[in-house]
């Protein structure tokens, strides 16, 4: 592990320090962006304060960094008024009204620069561009304490970033989710709205002032993206977004520091590193989240899609018994009947047959007592539902097999009880054939 | 300190086109002292090579920027439609590791990793990539198609920056001019990236022209090309792919953020003009060559004016300009007709008031010969809930439309043509309210509100079509009204939308 031979706390530790404060502010109001469909906002304030910058500079003719950060926050609030303003007065959509406002003001931003380039030597890079690195450098005094300015910041905005959302959790919630609902429940969600876009904007100039703006614009969206696949609760989402934002700004700067050495070059950018490390996890959750990972999810549908084989393989050998008794079919001849494929097909007859619903011989299968039950049952919800769609949906005979066929699968005793009150204890089904009973009566 | 801030910087100082003067070659003469910053006027000499393109490097820029509007117009207004429209963000974010990676694989075999084909194709191939993980998020989760462009945006341009960290640490590596192809050069374009530019951006219109139908239906009705057999997967990645092409090609001349704003505000600006596909093309079209040819001649004529940045002003002052005048769409137009409908909705509901007064004061002569009586003023208050002042200026208007008098008592009486027209409005009234009653199962009592906020904006054949639903009560005459009128109570008013 190369980098880590040169591992510092009072620099290293610093720099995590630094990276996870950033991402947790970031992360924590992320989620409202994520959520209000909003998440390339913070791509656009990074890049839209540049006119903040250069009139702050114009107006105070100084560098120092207030002025900068109330012109760059004052450039940020404006990005996100511009924008609603464009999607509410012109009737453009959220995206291209973002895009029209921050490419313009960035635009701007830079004319207002080569102008202002001509007096002094004015150095856009190293108000926009703090580099993450450069954060044990320049050090406060507080309670006797050499704390890095950066976190002294960060912390800051970070508590403050922490309060609102637990003060005003409710609301951001219901204002997220339902806004029209909000109004009418009595408090502004427009308010909210402009207050949250406001703390982003503090938080995303604050943050790149400090660490860059890469981090800013990954942090906002991408944590909150993962924990999004992990939860269905909005708190678990936001404590989950959090941590998930601390943990990547530490693998990020772990890996930034060793991954190199591997490949014989030295430590590379901890930001950008941040930003990857963020990727990974957000793979990881989206990969195997528990509800809405998309290996569970196709997990999920492969098993639906098996036992619905399995329903169907029983429910076409009860239909076969009860036309022609001798008939003995094989795998072939089912296959043919079911349109399957060969691989699910043969798993599933041999799924069924360990499970003792049907019985292997000769190469052909015949359905046991209990497979019998189980097809009946089907079959009975399928006439139950062809029936019912005809008497009650007013479908023609013609066009219910296939919505019977969908619904059979999900229908249960209790279901299939009410169905057949529905249908006034008919037993015979719109084609005319037999609606089995439900229990077996040998 | 990081790469990212250098190249970032460089983005800032480099991209600007002080170089547009210096490839004119008048630098020279016009050192400029350094505490001015006042933009010279020029002299009648500069308007002139400017205008009439006497100059070389003048012609090759304004022309390479004009093809690039052009091209950036016509898939801008793709992308645009199907909600795509900061996808060249993404995009052009993602290409960065694919140009480090280029860079790196190239100089380890030692070939010169500065070559433009080799960084191209590293920037495709890695911005295909970013495509293929904006179209996995957006289709495999539940996440939507924002956070996936700002999930891929940043990873992508994170690893990019943490591999350009490492190209600067490479023997073999010169990586200086790497970032100039990223963030654009607009300023020092030469004639092959003119070609460059025309040839891969005419190709890209091309493409687009050529599959001009199923784009469009793309855009407009993504079920219904799947439904119709049109491979919708194939149609949206060729969109992309056009996208990355113009975006890359974009980024060589204007650089990064301002290639995004050529193929978002044209389109955008063109959306105020009209409602056809055909002319939003045709018009984001224009709009993107005039914005590359205005910006880049007054980055000419103006050599303190940044090229690239000065295109996206033109740009940006073209959209405001269609946002606020356009027609049918712009923010006048719109604000036009929703005053005149509520001048003829309030029209109609004073007609209608002194109408209904006057029918359920017995007042009315069905067959009208004489003077109508008259309403008092404070009597038509009471029926809406219109503020004095209001229903003074509404009855204003109608006397100056001859359908009422005003007498001196306050009392308000319709003049021939006006009872006329208020019959009409009673009878449409009606017809409405019953057809609500009879088809949309409205309660009676309610039906006055309902048919309020719809009647104003029906047009005649609707009314024809009520009548023959409707069969009606009798052949001719004004519908009896179908619940009670009550002049005390004044129903509520529904504030009128804009009508759309």
């Amino acid at each position: 592990m190369g980098g880590l031979e040169q591992w510092s706390w009072t620099l290293d530790g610093w720099i995590i320090v630094a990276g996870m404060l950033c991402a947790a502010a970031t992360a924590l109001l992320g989620n409202f962006l994520v959520l209000r469909k909003m998440s390339m906002l913070g791509d656009a304030i990074t890049h839209a304060v540049l006119p903040g910058l250069a009139a702050a500079f114009l107006i105070s003719d100084s560098r120092s960094s207030l002025p900068m950060f109330i012109g760059a926050v004052i450039a940020g609030i404006l990005t996100a008024l511009f924008t609603e303003w464009i999607r509410g007065f012109g009737k453009v959509d959220e995206g291209a009204s973002m895009g029209v406002v921050f490419t313009s003001l960035f635009a701007l931003g830079l004319v207002m620069i080569v102008q202002a380039a001509d007096r002094v030597d004015l150095d856009p890079g190293c108000v926009l561009y703090g580099a993450i690195e450069l954060t044990p450098a320049d050090t406060v005094l507080v309670a006797g304490w050499e704390i890095p300015r950066v976190v002294v910041v960060l912390s800051i905005v970070f508590v403050i970033n922490l309060l609102f959302v637990i003060l005003f959790l409710k609301e951001l919630k219901l204002s997220s989710f339902d806004p029209a609902l909000a109004t009418t429940t009595g408090f502004n969600a427009t308010l909210i709205h402009y207050a949250l876009m406001t703390l982003v904007a503090i938080t995303a100039v604050a943050s790149f002032e400090a660490v860059g703006n890469i981090l800013v614009v990954a942090m906002f969206v991408v944590p909150p993206a993962a924990a999004y696949m992990l939860t269905d609760r909005l708190g678990v989402m936001l404590i989950l977004s959090v941590l998930l934002a601390m943990l990547s700004a530490i693998i990020g700067h772990i890996s930034a520091i060793t991954v190199p050495y591997w490949f014989n070059f030295q430590s590379t950018s901890t930001a950008g590193m941040m930003a990857v490390s963020a990727g990974l996890l957000f793979v990881i959750a989206a990969l195997f989240g528990p509800r809405h990972g998309v290996v569970i999810v196709f997990l999920r549908r492969q098993l639906l899609a098996w036992q619905i084989l399995a329903d169907d393989i029983v429910a076409l050998m009860y239909r076969i018994e009860e036309r022609d008794p001798e008939l003995r079919p094989d795998a072939l001849y089912l296959r043919d009947i079911l349109f399957s494929r060969p691989l699910p097909t043969s798993l599933t007859l041999g799924y069924l047959v360990r499970h003792s619903q049907l019985v292997h011989a000769n190469g052909t299968y015949t359905l046991t007592d209990t497979g019998r039950d189980r097809a009946r049952q089907l079959v009975r919800s399928h006439r139950l539902w062809e029936h019912y769609l005809v008497e009650h949906a007013g479908m023609s005979a013609e066009t219910i097999h296939r919505q019977a066929e969908q619904l059979e699968h999900f229908t249960d005793r209790e279901l299939r009880d009410r169905l057949n009150a529905d249908t006034l204890d008919t037993d015979q089904d719109p084609h005319g054939r037999p609606i089995p009973p439900e229990e077996h009566t040998p | 300190m990081s790469r990212g801030a250098r190249i970032l910087l460089l983005l800032m100082l480099l991209l600007p086109g002080p170089a547009l003067l210096a490839a004119e070659g008048k630098t020279v003469h016009k050192q400029q002292s350094i505490t001015d910053r006042s933009i010279e006027w020029p002299a009648w000499e500069d308007w002139k090579r400017v205008f009439l393109m006497q100059d070389y490097n003048t012609r090759i820029v304004i022309l390479g920027t004009t093809l690039l509007g052009m091209s950036a117009g016509m898939i801008g207004s793709f992308a645009l439609l199907r909600k795509r429209a900061l996808m060249g963000d993404a995009l052009s974010h993602a290409t960065l590791p694919g140009i480090a990676i280029a860079f790196i694989i190239a100089s380890t075999l030692g070939l010169n990793g500065k070559s433009l084909p080799i960084l191209l194709t590293g920037a495709a191939i890695s911005g295909l990539l970013g495509i293929a993980g904006i179209l996995l998020i957006r289709n495999l989760t539940r996440l939507k198609e924002d956070a996936a462009l700002g999930i891929v945006l940043s990873v992508f341009f994170g690893a990019g920056i943490a591999l350009l960290s490492i190209v600067q640490q490479m023997q073999t590596g010169h990586a200086a001019g790497l970032e100039s192809f990223i963030y654009g050069k607009t300023a020092s374009m030469v004639a092959s990236d003119a070609w460059l530019i025309g040839g891969a951006g005419l190709s890209c219109v091309l493409i687009a022209l050529l599959l001009y139908k199923e784009l469009t239906l793309l855009c407009f009705d993504e079920g219904f090309a799947d439904s119709r057999g049109f491979p919708v997967i194939l149609l949206d990645t060729i969109l992309m792919g056009l996208v990355v092409v113009v975006t890359i090609i974009g980024l060589q001349a204007v650089g990064l953020i301002l290639m995004i704003s050529l193929l978002v505000i044209p389109p955008a600006a063109a959306r105020f003009w009209t409602e056809k596909m055909f002319w939003l093309t045709f018009v984001a079209v224009v709009l993107g060559a005039l914005s590359g040819m205005i910006g880049s001649g007054m980055s000419a004529i103006f050599p303190n004016l940044p090229s690239g940045a000065m295109i996206v002003l033109v740009a940006t002052t073209m959209f405001l300009f269609s946002m606020i005048f356009g027609v049918p769409r712009g923010i006048l137009v719109r604000k036009y007709r929703r005053y005149e409908l509520n001048t003829k909705v309030n029209r109609q509901h004073l007609l209608r008031g002194l109408y209904e007064y006057l029918e359920t004061h017995q007042q009315l002569p069905i067959d009208v010969t004489e003077n109508v009586q008259p309403v008092s003023l404070s009597a038509l208050e009471q029926m809406r809930s219109w503020s004095l002042p209001a229903l003074k200026k509404i009855i204003r208007r109608a006397q100056d439309e001859r359908l009422v008098t005003q007498l001196s008592d306050n009392r308000i009486q319709l003049t021939l043509s006006g009872l006329k027209e208020a019959a009409r409005v009673v009878h449409e009234h009606r017809l409405w309210e019953l057809y609500l009653i009879t088809y949309a199962e409205v309660a009676s009592s309610k039906v006055d509100q309902d048919a309020d906020a719809i009647e104003h904006v029906l047009e005649p054949e609707v009314i024809a079509e009520l009548e023959v639903l409707l069969v009606r009560q009798s052949t001719e005459g004004i519908l009896q009204s179908p619940h009670a009128i009550d002049l005390q109570q004044p129903p509520v008013t529904p504030t009128v939308r804009e009508a759309t």
